[in-house]
């Protein structure tokens, strides 16, 4: 029974990553150093389509990602950086085309808001858990409800 | 005490209404529409031929000079063809146009100007779009305001039509236009 769940689940992942390396483009280019291609692949997983967003442009199909992917190829046998050819890019497609944004003024919001907003839930939650303790401080001075309390617990006891 | 537990019963209605004005100004933003990283950047040196008479190449010399359009087009971009009959009343006008047609086939580009009439003073043939490359261009149509210094001043991408050019390019092309007419005034002063 368990091993025909197993069986089931390791079915239903393998299906799901098989799906997964459909989805990138077809690829001609080809290295003979591991290292180049390494960085090519992180590169185009990092540079994204301009046309088709939301999709680097190792996954997208469209003119546009085929010819990015074909500059990021020439100028990596060129011998060029990682910085070098990613500043090509911002300079003809602008921060758009990063899809890691370097900190600066204007990016400053998208690094910081995540923070922001953990701080933000922080505090809702200090906030929310702090304010029963009040109210428990509002029923005790109330003596006539604490003695009832208290009247009830002792009941308890001797029961 | 209690107009401040009064007040905070506002505090979902202020956060629902910042929330609102945010995703009412979402609805009027265009997320295909990416600001030109080349604004007020110099056209790039190129070297192409010119689609017509292929044995001379051009270069960026060659067509700054004057504020301008450069358009960029294809035989493959369907949009372009709605595009197209609209540059024709820009000529009209008296609008310098230049065309970079991208990625296309010599042949088949060549046969499009003759069908449909040639808007432009004259056509860069960026085969390879390497000049496409350099301008950012990632799909057609697109077209660039150009300054008389070869400074690009703007750029649209889709298709240039009576209320894009009225309300976007004409007033800015304008403004070049008496820019370049008062720096002559000052030289024939001078």
């Amino acid at each position: 029974m368990i091993l025909a769940v197993i069986k089931r689940v390791a079915l239903i992942l393998l299906c799901l990553t098989a799906s997964a390396q459909v989805l990138a483009a077809i690829d001609h280019h080809t290295f003979e150093d591991e290292n180049l291609r390494q960085r090519y692949l992180s590169l185009v997983k990092e540079l994204r389509c301009p046309k088709c967003q939301n999709q680097n442009i190792a996954d997208s199909n469209s003119p546009i990602s085929n010819d990015l992917r074909e500059q990021v190829y020439l100028q990596l046998k060129a011998g060029n950086s990682d910085q070098q050819i990613i500043s090509y890019m911002v300079e003809r497609y602008g921060q758009f085309i990063v899809y890691r944004p370097p900190l600066k003024g204007k990016t400053l919001i998208l690094w910081m808001a995540p923070v922001m907003f953990l701080l933000i839930g922080l505090a809702c939650i200090v906030f929310l858990v702090r304010r029963p303790t009040e109210s428990n401080s509002v029923a005790v001075s109330n003596t006539g409800t604490s003695q009832r309390i208290k009247e009830l617990l002792n009941e308890e006891e001797q029961s | 005490m209690k107009i401040m537990s009064r007040l905070k019963l506002f505090i979902p209605l202020i956060c629902f209404l910042i929330l609102a004005v945010f995703l009412y100004r979402g609805l009027e933003l265009d997320p295909q529409e990416l600001p030109s990283a080349m604004v007020d950047r110099s056209l790039p040196e190129f070297s192409l031929p010119q689609l017509s008479v292929q044995t001379i190449d051009i270069s960026r010399a060659d067509v700054v000079g004057s504020a301008s359009l450069f358009n960029v087009w294809a035989t493959w971009c369907i949009a372009c063809r709605v595009e197209h009959p609209y540059l024709h009343k820009l000529k009209q006008l008296g609008v310098i146009i230049y065309g970079i047609n991208y990625k296309d086939n010599k042949a088949d580009a060549l046969q499009w100007l003759e069908q449909r009439g040639d808007p432009y003073r004259l056509t860069i043939a960026d085969v390879e779009g390497s000049l496409g490359l350099d301008l950012g261009v990632y799909g057609a149509p697109e077209t660039y305001l150009v300054d008389s210094l070869g400074v690009i001043r703007y750029r649209h991408v889709g298709i240039v039509d009576e209320r894009v050019w009225t309300s976007i390019l004409q007033p800015q092309y304008q403004q070049l236009l008496d820019a370049e007419s008062e720096s002559l005034e000052e030289d024939t002063k001078l």
